[in-house]
């Protein structure tokens, strides 16, 4: 293969430990006696429960059905009886329980009917609709709904489309397995995506520390009837991240606050291409997955789990040992840290890591930072790491917010590298949920004054309608006195009065001309509009706009 | 613990162990050519920053040992002692080494904090506050060896020197030089042009008998240091570029006036500042441009202070002054990040995305 890569900036050389858990074939893992299945394993909206307590579901079965535009359905992982639905411990970054299915699983791991999908007979939008309830989302560990990724918009085409191979993170090895046994299905699945994007040139990125997996995938493709590259990238975390595997196959970077398919990309993970074929060529939902089980243990290696499996079980099958000093769901670079073991597997589940002092030891005590710039060097997101961490130790949230504190994407190459052991990647989060939360505040306080503002407008409008009434009636009299001296001659008193009513009479319409500049929003401002929470920006901008010009015009008559 | 759960082995203390020992090939050079007078320089520069840094932790309430174990104090002694005289008197060195880590280092809030580079500060203070006592600097031993009556002072003797032993004050005339860059400044007061002035014995083929080699050996340590990647090369290079544009620059107008880019680059204040005294990164700018920025102007500001400043050498000023502008080249140079899109900034920059 003689593509030209590119570089993208920073990175650093974890070491991989890969092998520990790819020398053993992938095994099953034992049906367990409860299954805990969240309703919010993807990103956007929980999926909406759609079976009640007591009711027996079969493998397969639809139990929760996508909720909205970004959402994606949750299926019955095995057949039995649903013993609860409610908050249950799950494997997430708060820490906080979460909405579950729980199923009594019968043992009999009975399947609902299905079977193969005509995916080229159907239109476009009926299998989008299809996918979305197979429960599909990105196995990368993003779990985005894939139903999203693979409509292309109004573009109504996607020209390039990356299958993600890359797996960077030390320790795990589950796509790296996947491909080696199952390459054939993973390219099946690359089809109906080519299908559905459109797409004109298929890579696939696969770094080279998985000689066994790139072969695999070169004997497979080689099969295809359409145009796909299996290309060996050059080992370097967070190489297989998809803006960085991105920029290394085409050179380009994804704008700040744009997606890839912007610029005309889209990038899928290697599982969940696998599981996309699994839906469409046999039917079968998104239930199960490969987890690498590995780290603390005896028999470090990869099992085929179903979703709601617990971590127990499987740190079980892979042979507990004492020492355990604590489990990760995901690789050490980006882990998150999981204190309960009795959570679910969930469709994110890449990998349960154990932890030991030997293999994790406690970082030693953080020093000051002596701006070294090891952890700029290497930073793939381009950031200044080390100025970051200044505004965030002193709450300087505007300043990070300044030097871009939100394209950080958590990678932990900055707090690896760093000599003085700063936890910096936690200084981010903190920076970033203070800055969340002090926009939420914001929110509420704009809320608040947007109403007051309204109050002090409409309070103006009053007078002005007032004013008006009064210019009406001052109209009226100064008609009657034009008319007067035809009629009853001249009189001190009427010529005071005459005077006296054409300056109110122009006192009025200097009023009304007022309200005439802005008539179109006095419609704006019935009672109804502050009802309509979702247009809360747009109406907020307007409502002050139009709170400030009465005043302001009071000043100068 | 939040993520990532593996760091790399690198550490604060084992970056300034590196620095150190690209320093021994300066040191060994400098005792091959100038006599051992500067190992007692630099032990007594030691042990009074350890001192000091101990002491200073302990008032600030700071746990001495992961602080000491740092090497930081090490350092910038050591930096300090090789650009001081080399038989400058014992209560010199103390009070310098004194005022960099007391003052420049913790009343600025200690590692990491402060805005000046230690070691320079120290060298600035004494440099102004006692001038003569700054000019004790043994000469290379290539010259001062075939002087009739000239010995080698041993390191008892040259700690006799340090300590203020009596030393004849003939053999003492004998021992210590001016440097070539105070006989060229002086030449040059004398109405001598450059190349008179260089006609005499200390000058050597680029810079000084003696020096350049010391030089060179300070070059040979800095380029360890970039091998491990512990410097970036945008600071040396451009310090050099700096030096060699400059006074290149003013020497090409009036060679009779000017020194030769070549002697001023092959001194070993400059090639210690180059390498050492100028990454230090706690004081330096920190993006790629912002370094460049910070290299050529040191190497500028060196040039213009030695040649009208009323100081022997315009290094450290050069630093100082540039330390100063760190925080504004910071601000000014900020690298465009990953996917930044089209932005006019305030500073009027357009950045545009790679695509
Ligand atoms: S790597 Fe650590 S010590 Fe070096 S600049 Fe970054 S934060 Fe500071
Ligand atoms: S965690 Fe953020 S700041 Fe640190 S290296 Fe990754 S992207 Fe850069």
């Amino acid at each position: 293969m003689s593509r030209e890569l590119f570089k993208f900036k920073g990175g650093i050389h974890p070491p991989g430990h890969k092998a520990e858990s790819t020398g053993r074939p992938i095994h099953p893992a034992p049906l367990p006696k409860k299954l805990v299945i969240p309703l919010r394993q993807h990103i956007g909206n929980p999926a909406r429960p759609i079976v009640d307590v007591g009711e027996r579901v079969l493998k397969g079965q639809l139990i929760a059905a996508a909720d909205g535009a970004i959402s994606t359905a949750v299926h019955a992982s095995s057949s039995g009886i649903v013993s609860a639905i409610g908050p249950a411990r799950v494997p997430h970054i708060s820490g906080l329980p979460d909405e579950c299915i729980t199923i009594e699983t019968d043992g009999r791991d009975e399947w609902i009917a299905h079977g193969p999908l005509d995916y080229q007979a159907m239109t476009r939008a009926d299998l989008l609709a299809h996918l979305r309830d197979m429960g599909l989302a990105g196995l990368g560990g993003a779990v985005f709904p894939s139903a999203v990724k693979l409509d292309p918009g109004a573009a109504q085409t996607c020209p390039t489309l990356i299958i993600n191979g890359g797996e960077c993170e030390p320790w795990i090895t589950c796509d790296d397995m996947l491909m080696r046994t199952q390459a054939d299905a993973i390219l099946q699945g690359v089809a109906i995506m080519r299908h559905l994007l459109g797409s004109s040139e298929i890579l696939i990125g696969i770094e080279d520390n998985k000689p066994e997996a790139i072969a695999a995938m070169q004997a497979a493709t080689a099969k295809t009837d359409f145009a796909v590259e299996t290309v060996s990238l050059p080992t370097r975390y967070p190489g297989g991240g998809a803006k960085q595997m991105i920029e290394t196959l085409t050179g380009k970077q994804v704008p700040s606050g744009k997606l890839s398919t912007d610029i005309g990309i889209q990038v899928f993970n290697v599982g969940t291409a696998y599981a996309l074929a699994r839906a469409v060529h046999h039917g079968e939902p998104l239930i199960s997955r490969l987890v690498t089980v590995t780290g603390h243990v005896l028999r470090a290696q990869n099992v085929e789990a179903l979703i709601g499996t617990p971590f127990d079980t499987l740190i079980q099958l892979a042979g507990d040992r004492d020492g355990t000093t604590g489990v990760l769901m995901g690789g050490p670079m980006m882990g998150l840290p999981i204190p309960d073991t009795s959570v679910p597997v969930v469709k994110a589940t890449n990998c349960i890591l154990v932890e030991s002092a030997e293999l994790f030891p406690p970082p030693p005590k953080a020093l000051p930072c002596i701006r070294c710039t090891r952890c700029a060097d290497a930073c793939p997101a381009e950031l200044q790491p080390q100025e970051l961490f200044r505004f965030a130790k002193s709450d300087d949230f505007g300043r990070a917010q300044e030097y871009h504190l939100f394209d950080c994407i958590e990678c932990g190459c900055c707090s690896y590298v760093c000599p003085s052991h700063i936890p910096l990647v936690d200084f981010y989060r903190y920076a970033k949920s203070e800055i969340w939360a002090r926009e939420r505040d914001k929110r509420a306080a704009d809320l608040a004054r947007e109403r007051h503002e309204f109050r002090l407008f409409r309070q103006e409008r009053e007078k002005t309608e007032k004013a008006e009434k009064l210019a009406a009636k001052a109209q009226a009299k100064r008609a009657e006195l034009a008319a007067a001296p035809t009629e009853a001659g001249n009189s001190g008193t009427s010529e005071a009065d005459a005077k006296k009513a054409l300056i109110a009479a122009a006192l009025a319409r200097a009023q009304a001309k007022k309200t005439e500049t802005t008539p179109q929003n006095t419609d704006n401002l019935s009672p109804d509009t502050q009802q309509e929470i979702a247009e809360i920006e747009t109406r907020r901008a307007k409502i002050r706009a139009l709170a400030r010009k009465p005043l302001e015009s009071e000043e100068t008559p | 613990m939040p993520s990532p759960f593996i760091i790399d082995r690198s550490s604060v203390t084992q970056i300034m162990a590196w620095v150190l020992a690209a320093l021994l090939p300066g040191i060994t050079a400098y005792v091959w050519l100038f006599g051992p007078g500067i190992l007692v320089t630099l032990t007594l520069a030691s042990v009074t920053a350890l001192a000091a840094e101990a002491a200073m932790l302990k008032a600030r309430g700071y746990p001495a040992k992961p602080f000491l174990a740092d090497l930081s104090a090490i350092v910038t002694a050591w930096l300090l002692a090789l650009s001081l005289p080399s038989l400058a008197p014992w209560w010199l060195i103390i009070t310098g080494t004194l005022f960099a880590i007391v003052v420049a280092k913790h009343l600025y809030g200690g590692l990491g904090q402060n805005i000046f580079n230690p070691a320079m500060v120290g060298y600035a203070v004494l440099i102004v506050s006692f001038p003569v006592q700054m000019t004790q600097w043994a000469g290379p031993l290539e010259l001062t060896l075939v002087e009739p009556g000239a010995v080698q002072l041993s390191l008892a003797q040259s700690a006799a020197v340090i300590f203020g032993g009596d030393l004849p004050k003939a053999t003492l005339d004998a021992i210590t030089m001016a440097t070539p860059l105070d006989v060229l400044r002086t030449g040059l007061y004398q109405q001598l042009t450059v190349d008179e002035t260089m006609t005499q014995a200390i000058f050597g083929h680029y810079g000084g008998v003696g020096f350049e080699w010391l030089a060179a050996a300070f070059l040979l340590g800095g380029l360890l240091l970039w091998a491990l990647r512990i410097i970036s090369w945008q600071v040396p290079l451009a310090f050099l570029a700096g030096i060699w544009l400059t006074a290149g620059f003013l020497h090409f107008f009036d060679a009779g006036r000017f020194g030769a880019p070549w002697f001023h680059l092959f001194s070993p204040s400059v090639m210690l500042c180059a390498f050492f005294i100028a990454t230090d990164p706690v004081s330096g700018a920190t993006t790629p441009r912002g370094k460049l920025i910070f290299g050529l102007g040191a190497g500028f500001l060196t040039i213009v202070i030695r040649t009208w400043g009323g100081f022997p050498d315009g290094v450290a000023f050069a630093i100082l002054l540039m330390n100063l502008c760190v925080p504004l080249i910071d601000q000014y140079t900020q690298p465009r990040v990953y996917g930044e899109a089209i932005v006019k900034r305030d500073d009027g920059t357009r950045k545009e995305p790679r695509t």
